[in-house]
Order: structure tokens, then sequence, then C-alpha cells
């Protein structure tokens, strides 16, 4: 199978720890996957921000980059809700605004086989236990967009309670925004802000030595909070836990 | 606090003190954390809820897409059972209606049920304006009347206060309207609850005219029904002589049958209530029972502007249960005083900004104040993508577009403020289109890192206020990639060195 990894640009930008290790997971896991260099944005911020317009050009750039592949992977639940919820719905607004289908038909191939990285694992691969090792208590965030947009579900912590040495614990209000929410983590930065301390709070009392998610947008906000207030906790990408081993651990 | 909303900062200014605000954050987190956790347990009850759901979303856009029709239908069916029907393009217009139906029955006062509808047009003070008074019956609109305060939530306009502030509210406000608050009053929920009821009493005893909204209308038999739970709605209903409603157009359903869907998911919705205590119907007037003259106000006042529009016309599916008020991790932070209307939270959000248009400060402000999380699409049992239509809203806001104001197409010019962000919106597009410049990007960062600040001057301190900045990496992913194949342990053949593959 010919698989193309979707990094995004915050990841591929401030995050390649995250490319490295789903490139490592994925290869692991008997996967040929490729970085296709033209990739840049899927246009997340743009459109969200009620920049559509410009958000198009990026969607087609996307469709152009990623269409000849069989599945693209993305270990990004926000990154992955805009393909493929976000991603018809432009092409219908086009079509509303008389513009016709060419922009619907440009990117409809690419929405059905792009997959947030759990998904890919637990439905495509059909793997639950990835062989990882890495022995740390840990708690969930489930994201907003990976829970309500693509529906994850249980799939993440079916993959971390597999993980050899993990200690799964569960956090308090975990299905509440962290209040990252792209700009408006800028635009209302009290509110934000509010909603990431009491996210931090929470995770701190379940005592978990690391915060984990499946989206390093949100961690970027999580994690930010959580030195300024000073707590020992970190935030790890999903992504690396997996990847990491007995005999490669994650550093 | 002043009684109305004229004048309202922007969202972010007016939630900035919220949020520091400990007392109103803690009455908040526990009134919505309370009612979010029972409305989940009364709603897991309902094995077809999804079915529920659907079918509510689907009556009241069929009902939409015909509202000519059903309009005229409801003017006939009223007027064939006793009542009369008056049109109110606006709110000023509502408001003159019922001061001047008001003024004809000879009374001063009135008695008022709940109803959303009578706050959005400022009926209370236009009425106050023309030395009529205008009581209202629900404790929770009591509270907020009595205190010279804004309501703050649909439902629980009241939440943002305490037992002890009602209770000093109570003591202190209650003589200057009619029957004192009793001597030595504690704040005890049932000594609460006795006052207002003796206070209150007296008016429905007393009131000659009532003035309610309500729920729904029935468009095959003219029905209209409210759905309470204190009581006093069924007072305000049945005691006076004269009863005039004002209803928003969309509040129609066409048959009882249609009425049956919501009369499950609208009190599980709101109070998690599997039933609510009363659900008071009526129909025109009955010669001996109930008011004499029955008067229904249908009021327009942005619907069909909101109507006109394809993607926000989802908002008038509302049916004011207020669940995606309290799941909202923005409404719980931000209070509800900080959308400037009587519609707060994401609905509020949605409907404002529609209803009013974009064009003062608060209105244009509002499509932003969401992380777009989505629990209120989730929770909505009308099924309001309500992300979906912030971000048109949004989308309104910075590059302005075709909208019907008043019933005439216009276009709107892009909102002022945005100069800046929408350079850098097309500035990341243009890098975005050229994945060189965007690696260039990525290297100079990568090579100025050690002199990075950990917190930014000017607008970035919006970040760095309050959340330290990533540390940007030594090497972005596509140079690692560029550089070893994807294989830490060694370069593949022809990727080390001259141009990389561009893969398409």
């Amino acid at each position: 199978m010919r698989v193309a990894l979707f990094l995004t640009c915050v990841n591929d930008t401030l995050y390649p720890d995250t490319g490295r290790a789903v490139v490592k997971l994925l290869t692991r896991l008997g996967v040929d996957v490729d970085f296709p260099m033209a990739q840049t944005c899927c246009g997340q911020a743009h459109y969200n921000t009620g920049y559509r317009h410009e958000a198009e050009p990026m969607a087609r750039h996307f469709s152009d980059v990623f269409g000849g592949y069989e599945a693209i992977v993305t270990p990004s639940g926000s990154c992955g809700a805009m393909v493929r919820e976000l991603y018809p719905r432009m092409g219908e607004r086009a079509r509303a605004e008389g513009r016709g289908d060419t922009l619907a038909a440009t990117l409809a191939p690419v929405v059905p086989k792009t997959y947030e990285l759990t998904e890919f694992l637990v439905d495509v691969l059909g793997v639950t236990d990835v062989g990882a090792y890495y022995p740390h208590t840990v708690t969930y965030h489930p994201t907003c967009h990976g829970l309500r947009s693509l529906g994850l579900g249980e799939r993440p912590t079916r993959l971390l309670r597999a993980v050899e040495g993990l200690e799964l614990r569960e956090l308090p209000g975990a299905d509440e925004c962290c209040g990252f929410g792209g700009t408006f983590a800028l635009k209302n930065s009290d509110v934000s802000a509010a909603m990431g301390t009491d996210k931090v709070r929470n995770a701190e009392s379940t005592g978990a030595e690391v915060l984990c998610a499946a989206d390093n947008s949100c961690l970027m906000h999580i994690g930010g909070t959580m030195t300024r207030l000073s707590t020992g906790m970190r935030p790890v990408h999903i992504a690396e836990i997996l990847a990491s081993t007995k005999e490669e651990p994650l550093a | 606090m002043s009684g109305t909303f004229v004048g309202m900062p922007a969202f972010p200014k007016a939630a900035h003190e919220a949020v520091q605000d400990l007392t109103l954050r803690g009455n908040l987190r526990h009134a919505t954390h309370t009612i979010r956790a029972k409305r989940a347990a009364a709603v897991a009850e309902v094995s077809d809820w999804a079915l529920l759901r659907e079918a509510g979303k689907q009556i009241k856009d069929h009902t939409l897409r015909h509202l000519d029709r059903y309009l005229v239908q409801v003017e006939e069916s009223v007027t064939a059972a006793g009542g009369t029907v008056h049109w109110a393009a606006d709110a000023d217009e509502a408001n003159r209606i019922v001061t001047d139906l008001v003024r004809a029955t000879g009374e001063s006062e009135v008695v008022k049920v709940k109803s959303m509808a009578t706050q959005e047009i400022g009926l209370n003070e236009a009425l106050e304006a023309e030395g009529i008074h205008a009581y209202e019956t629900d404790l929770a609109e009591l509270i907020v009347q009595l205190g010279k305060d804004r309501p703050s939530h649909i439902l629980v306009p009241a939440i943002h206060r305490n037992r002890g502030e009602i209770r000093d509210i109570f003591a202190r406000e209650m003589g200057a309207w009619g029957r004192p608050a009793p001597d030595g009053l504690t704040d005890t929920p049932a000594e609460l609850a006795e006052a207002a009821r003796l206070h209150l009493r007296e008016k429905f005893l007393r009131a000659k005219v009532g003035v309610s909204g309500a729920n729904f209308i029935v468009a095959e038999t003219g029905t209209l029904v409210v759905v309470e739970s204190e009581g006093n709605g069924r007072m305000c209903l049945t005691l006076p002589e004269t009863l005039i409603s004002v209803v928003g157009i969309e509040k129609i359903v066409p048959t009882w049958r249609d009425l049956e869907v919501f009369l499950q998911t609208l009190p599980r919705s709101s109070t998690a209530e599997r039933m609510n205590p009363y659900t008071s119907t009526w129909t025109g007037t009955t010669d001996g029972d109930g008011p004499r003259d029955f008067h229904l106000v249908l009021l327009d006042n942005g619907r069909t502007d909101t109507l006109a529009d394809d993607v926000g016309r989802q908002a008038l599916r509302c049916i004011r249960c207020s669940a995606c008020l309290n799941v909202c991790p923005v409404y719980e932070r931000a209070g509800g005083h900080a959308y400037g209307s009587v519609y707060p939270g994401p609905i509020g959000a949605i409907l404002s900004p529609q209803l009013r248009g974009t064009q003062s400060e608060i209105d244009a402000s509002l499509p932003y104040a969401s992380s777009l999380c989505g629990a209120c699409y989730d929770v909505c049992p009308v099924a309001i993508d309500i992300p979906e239509v912030l971000v048109h809203l949004r989308e309104r806001i910075v590059q302005g577009g075709p909208v019907t104001h008043e019933g005439t197409k216009v276009v709107l010019k892009p909102a002022k403020g945005h100069a800046a962000e929408r350079a850098a919106m097309r500035a990341a597009r243009w890098t975005f289109g050229h994945p060189g410049a965007l690696r260039t990007g990525q290297r100079l960062a990568s090579r100025t890192r050690r002199f990075h600040p950990r917190t930014l001057p000017g607008p970035g301190r919006a970040w760095s206020g309050t959340r330290d900045l990533p540390q940007v990496p030594a090497e972005s992913f596509r140079d690692w990639w560029r550089r070893t194949g994807g294989d830490e342990n060694g370069p593949r053949p022809g990727t080390a060195d001259g141009p990389a593959k561009e893969t398409k």
C-alpha cells in the first residue's frame, strides 16, 4: 500500500519528532511511507477564521499533492477533520456560489482516503497492539475535532492500553475543550487561557507524568500552559508513545 | 448593571472582566456542570434520541421552507378560534401593538410569563415608558427584574446569582414592587421560594392583562403552547381577562403530531426532565373559561432576513432549550452577559449577529466567541450545526458579501479592524502555495532559534501572557526527510544530495 504522510505545517515546522515517530511506527508495521515534499498546509486556520476563499487554493494544492496515494495518514485530528468534513463543505459552498462542481470534483478523491493516525492503525491496519513500550503513567485528552468531528472514540485509548509498561489514568472532564481553538487562542485569550488552566489542573489531578493527545496544536497550548504553571507534567503526542520500543525507547 | 444591552463592549473585553470574577465562575461552573450531567442522563434514557433529533430538524426545516403558507394558516385558524392576529415587522412595531392593546383595556399593569421574544424586543422597557408596569412572574426573571439586572441564560436567567445574593435582592427590593419579603428571610431555597410565591400571588389575582410568548404554535388548529416548570405561566395564561402573546414567526409546527417530537426533546434538553411539570395549550378563546380576549402578535424582527441565508437559517430551528449554553466551555467562563444579548451562549453567538446584523462591535465579535469545539452541535436537539454557522458568520465579517437586510438584498463590505489579519492570511496562503518558500522560512526560524524570546511583545502577548512559546527545532521535518529519506540509519541512495524528489 502506498501511504503518504500528511504531517501538517505545524508538525513539520515545530514538532518534527512527531513526524519521525509516525514514520518509525508505520515502517515497523510494514507500511511503505512517503512524505511528498510539495505538501504544505490544509488551510484549516484560514477556513475557520473566515477566509474560506483563501483556503480553497490550499485545498486544491493538497489534492494535487496527495491525490495519487492509496491512503493519506495524518497525526492531527483537526487537520484530518478539515479534509474529511470541511473539504466536501467547501465544494458545496462553491457550488452554492454558482461556481459549479469543479472544486467539489477536485477535492472529492482525497476525502475518503484521509485517515487520522489512530484510525489508520485500528481501522485500516487492524492493529491495537503496535508492540510499543513506554513505562510511564499517562492521561489521555481526546481533542475536540478527533472526538466530535472524526468520531475517534475508543481507538486512541485502545492503542494506549496495549502499550507495555504504560499506566493509563482517566482524565476528569476529558471531553471538554482545552481552549486552543486556533485563532481563538489569540482573539479570546482570556477565556482560552482559563480553559487551558482548567484542563491542566484536571490533568495534574490524575498524578500522571504525561498528558497524551493526538494533536500537537492542542498540546502546544496545553504544554505552554503547563510550563507557565510550573507543573511537573509534559505533553507527548500519541505517535511518539506508540513509536517507543524497549530497543529504542522515546528519548 | 443596567437593564438593557445597548452599547455592549466586544465579547473579549466583556469576557476579560467575567473570567476574573471568581464568584461568577464558581456559580456558573456549579450550575452548568450539574445540569450538563443531568441532561446527559435524561437523553441517554431515550433509545431513539438520534431519530427524534433528526425528526425535529426535519419538521423545523420543512416548516421554515413553507413558512409563507403556515403563517397564513396560523392567522386563519387563530382568527377562526376567536383570537386576533397582529403582524409586527420589528421590535418597535411589536411594542407599539402591545402597548396599544394594553392601553385599550384601561389597565396600567400586566403580568408576564417568561418569554424570550418579549425580552428580545425590550417590551418591559417600552411599556414602562408608557406608564404600564410589567411584572415578571417566573422566579428567575423576578430575581433579574428586582435586581435591575440582565438575564444571563435562556432557561435560568439568574444563573449568575447564588442564594445569598438572591436573598439580599428579595429583602431589599420586594417592598417597592408589592408585598415585601418576610422579616428575617434566610437563603434556604424553601424560604426564598415561599417569599416569591407570596409576592407573586398578589399580582396573579389582581392582573387583568397577561403577556406571554409561546414555545410553539400548532398551525392546524391555531393552538399556542407554553412549556414551563413553575405554574406561574398557567396562572398568567388563565386568570387575566386579556391575553397578549408575542411569538416569533419561526415557532410554528404544522400539526399536533409534529408537536409530539418537541414535547419529548425540549424538557430533556433544557431541564433534564422526562416531562415538564406544566404544559399549557390554548386555542383562541372559550366562553366562561380563561381570557375573553386573545391577541397573537407574530414577530419577524430579523427572522425573514435570517431565513434568506442558506447556511445561517438553521439557527431558526432553535427551540430555546439552552443545552448548548450548558455544555459550552466559553459560556461557562465568560458568563451570559458578555454576549450582549438576551440570547447568550453558542446559539446567541449565531442568532444575535443574524437578527441584529453584524454592524455593532459586540455583534461583529460574537462569531469568534467559540473555540469551535462542537459540544453545542452534539447536544442540540434540532441538530443546528453551530460551528458551521459561526465560521460562516466569520466569513461574512472578514470578507463581506451578500446579506438580506429588512427584506432587501445588500452587499456587505468587509468589517474594519481585520486588515492586519487579512494581510497575514494572504501571506500565509502565498507561502503555503510555494513549498520552497515554506522551507526557507522554516530554516530561517531554525537558524535563529537561539535568539527567540520566551515571551512576545505587542499583540503576541495574547499568547505568551499565559503560555510559553514552543521551541523551534534545529531541523524541520522536511529537512530531516530530505537528509535521511525517512531512515535514521542512513540516507537512502539518491536522496541525500541534490534536489529531493518532489513527489506529486
